[in-house]
């Protein structure tokens, strides 16, 4: 039977999946015998969501920005062949591939292995993911493995942790598995904070079994008998796809006593995190499940010693778990002939900001960020030009355009002042101030520092505010001094790595983009038109229908021009609060 | 039984001095009442004979808390990196227009509460707003007017007719 499905994930939900699979819903039940309605997590392509796939015994075809209304097209043409012009699919080919397809450049040069389910199969449903050889791995690692050839293989294949510092997870493990005592927590850390990084929703929504299955096998092998998954109460659909997960893993005997008849018993729980990014940190993580003020904790000890309940802990993040079974069932060899020598593998970026194909790619270690912006991203937004991405979050830097062709891996990125971090990827172009985005993550930085260390708690806000100082054309040559120097000692003097990292946008923006910075001081003026107190506001005479909305919403008259007739802002009087702008609906007004 | 497990009362009731549930009985106070009330801390004291000083500091390390109510209908608006670099900023500001308030802030008529998020995993349907729990991407400046204003035209024609129901 012919096989309908929607794309159900957060980024699908929010351009009007549930409407399509509404509309769709009501046509499968007039035509029961037609076709098998279901549902799928996100296959990376957010850009073109709603997504609905046809599937005709091994042939696919999806379609993309789907309304309820080309979905009944498409239901008419595809499932009862009645006829009609419904245009190309996005995508098309067989169960094993894609193979052509209007967007298929953004799905070519992937490597799938994190993301192998990802949009392939239901993921509230276990039978799906045992049908693709889900849970074969955990058979594999509790009836042939033991502990000590689990650790030798994941040492083998060269995963490193996949949340940003890029330690080796082997050895992770084996610190863990080597440290004596009876209770021992295996920890998944999906507190995904980094502001541009969505993979580790994706995976929870897409393929939640994946993440689990990995987890209780770093269980078998450092002899953990609890898990707990640390997710961000941000992600509602990701904590309900993992609750159903979880059960549905509890009622076939892949969790609880006796895990498949091995002896081995194992639990997880889900925790569900409050909101405070410093949680992503591992010792503050363990603080919050505790159920305090996440807080880092000196380390040493390190949690392989004393961890969550000071036991020995093993913390992962999701993307890492979800390469385990991948490497347990293929082997260690197999995942290590992807990426780079020292960086195996593959890596699930998120792209974002300018960029045109904004969505999750997961590419081999090594691939340039040229290729992601390009190749698979598709360019700038607008035909704008390429400024430069900005990596790693609030702990990253922005790599500008003229090092485009570093590869992405854990020694490469690094030297350009930048981070890996969990994979996000926002792509700036010249409308982007760079001096105005280190003011934003500063900002960021700030307001989440939990205070501990007094360099970081007080040092961000010095920062900060000679970065606002500079933002509003106040600042001085003083204040790039003192943003280098706070730069170091900040970095010296945290505990953890949200103050070590901290001030990483605005080392990186200082080394790359100092013309700026001055600009803004020296000459009172920001070359990407972005700063508001640097720059006039004017109306596009183009644009502009004369409907005097602007007019009427500023608050000291100095847009002038009567009804139908074109409108013009008097600098002199315009105090620069936006509102023109955010209430024009034809998109004239602007700032130069 | 799911709707049990979730129920303050009975989270308090069924507490048995387990580590690590101060967070999670915050959760479904707040679930339950909409916000943590005064009282919810004190019931969570006594109960976990944790000082009602830290519970409140863990109240107020956590952006998810709130000690006062929230409007009706909340809105969220992503300021993550990918939507600032999209005009989310000028979001907030439409949103600060169309409803007379600041960030954080609830409407006089209980209506509204506005709060920005750090990121809501939208990025690439940036800039993103999440009105309660449903999220709205690729947003302008008269999209955001037309979303509030339908809120507002849904909850008067309710009130209308809860008035001619009496």
């Amino acid at each position: 039977m012919k096989k309908i499905l929607v794309g159900m994930g957060t980024c699908g939900l929010s351009a009007g999946a549930q409407e399509t699979y509404d509309r769709l819903s009501a046509l499968a039940a007039d035509h029961p015998t037609a076709c098998e309605l279901g549902i799928t997590g996100c296959i990376g392509m957010c850009y073109r969501e709603p997504l609905v796939e046809i599937r005709d015994s091994d042939k696919r075809r999806i379609f993309g920005a789907v309304t309820p209304a080309r979905a009944e097209e498409i239901f008419r043409a595809c499932i009862l062949e009645e006829g009609g012009q419904i245009g190309e699919p996005m995508l098309q080919g067989k169960a094993g591939g894609f193979d052509s397809g209007e967007e298929f450049d953004f799905i070519q040069p992937q490597e799938r292995i994190v993301l192998r389910n990802c949009g392939l199969i239901d993921p509230e449903s276990i039978e799906e993911y045992e049908a693709t050889g889900g849970y074969r791995a955990l058979r594999k690692a509790l009836l042939e493995m033991n502990p000590v050839t689990i650790i030798e293989e994941v040492k083998a294949s060269g995963l490193r942790g996949r949340g940003g510092a890029g330690f080796p997870t082997g050895l992770k493990w084996s610190f863990a598995a080597a440290n004596q005592g009876s209770e021992k927590y295996v920890v998944c850390n999906a507190d995904e904070g980094d502001p541009g990084a969505f993979m580790d929703r994706s995976i929870l929504e897409g393929d939640p079994h994946s993440v689990l299955e990995g987890m209780i096998i770093c269980g078998r092998a450092i002899g953990a008998g609890f898990g707990y998954i640390y997710c961000r109460a941000e992600y509602p659909l990701a904590i309900k796809r993992l609750e159903i997960a979880l059960a549905a893993a509890r009622a076939k005997g892949y969790l609880g006593k006796n895990v498949m008849g091995s002896g081995f018993d194992f639990e997880a729980k889900i925790k569900q995190g409050a909101g405070a990014f410093v949680c992503g940190e591992e010792t503050a993580l363990f603080a919050s499940i505790e159920g305090e003020r996440g807080m880092p904790r000196i380390r040493p000890p390190f949690p392989a010693e004393k961890g969550l309940w000071q036991k020995p802990t093993n913390n992962n993040n999701v993307e890492t778990f979800a390469n385990i079974p991948w490497i347990i069932e293929r082997g260690a060899a197999a995942y290590a002939a992807f990426g780079t020598e020292k960086s195996p593998g593959t890596k699930v970026f998120a792209l974002a900001g300018r960029v045109r194909r904004g969505g999750l790619a997961e590419v081999p270690m090594g691939t340039t960020i040229r290729d992601l912006v390009f190749k698979i991203g598709g360019g700038i937004k607008e035909g704008r030009a390429f400024k430069a991405v900005q990596m790693g979050g609030p702990s990253g830097g922005c790599i500008p355009e003229s090092m485009a062709d570093t590869p992405v891996d854990f020694e490469s990125i690094p030297k350009t002042g930048a981070i890996m971090g969990s994979g996000g990827m926002v792509v700036l172009d010249d409308s982007t101030c760079m001096v105005e985005m280190a003011r934003f993550f500063l900002d960021f930085t700030q307001s989440e520092s939990c205070g501990k260390c007094t360099f970081c708690r007080i040092g961000t806000l010095r920062m900060l505010e000679a970065l606002q100082r500079i933002t509003r054309g106040e600042g001085s040559p003083e204040d790039l001094e003192k943003l280098e120097q706070l730069s170091v000692q900040i970095k010296e003097a945290s505990l953890c790595g949200l103050g070590q990292t901290a001030p990483n946008p605005v080392q990186t923006t200082l080394r790359y983009y100092l013309d700026e910075y001055k600009a803004h001081i020296e000459e009172h003026r920001c070359p990407a038109h972005n700063c508001e107190a640097l720059v006039e506001f004017h109306i596009d005479p183009e644009k502009c229908i004369g409907c005097t909305l602007c007019a009427k919403n500023c608050p000291v008259n100095a847009i002038s021009g009567a009804a139908k007739a074109k409108h013009v802002i008097d600098n002199k009087t315009c105090v620069k609060c936006s509102r023109c702008i955010s209430s024009c609906n034809f998109g004239a007004v602007y700032k130069h | 039984m799911r709707s049990n497990e979730k129920n303050f009362g009975y989270r308090l009731w069924r507490y048995n001095g387990a580590p690590g549930e101060l967070i999670p009985l915050l959760q479904s106070a707040q679930d339950h009442f909409g916000y943590i009330p005064r009282r919810a801390i004190k019931y969570i004291s006594q109960v976990t004979n944790i000082p009602e000083s830290t519970v409140y500091g863990v109240i107020t390390f956590y952006s998810q808390f709130r000690l006062q109510p929230m409007g009706r209908n909340v809105i969220r608006l992503c300021a993550g990196t990918a939507c600032h670099v999209s005009g989310s900023k000028l979001l907030i500001d439409t949103v600060q227009d169309e409803l007379g308030i600041e960030v954080g802030d609830t409407t006089p008529d209980g209506l509204f509460t506005l709060f920005t998020v750090a990121c809501i995993g939208c990025c690439s349907l940036a800039p993103v707003m999440m009105v309660n729990q449903d999220t709205h991407g690729s947003l302008t400046p008269a999209a955001v007017r037309k979303i509030l204003r339908e809120i507002k035209r849904r909850d008067a024609a309710h009130a209308l007719t809860a008035d001619t129901d009496k």
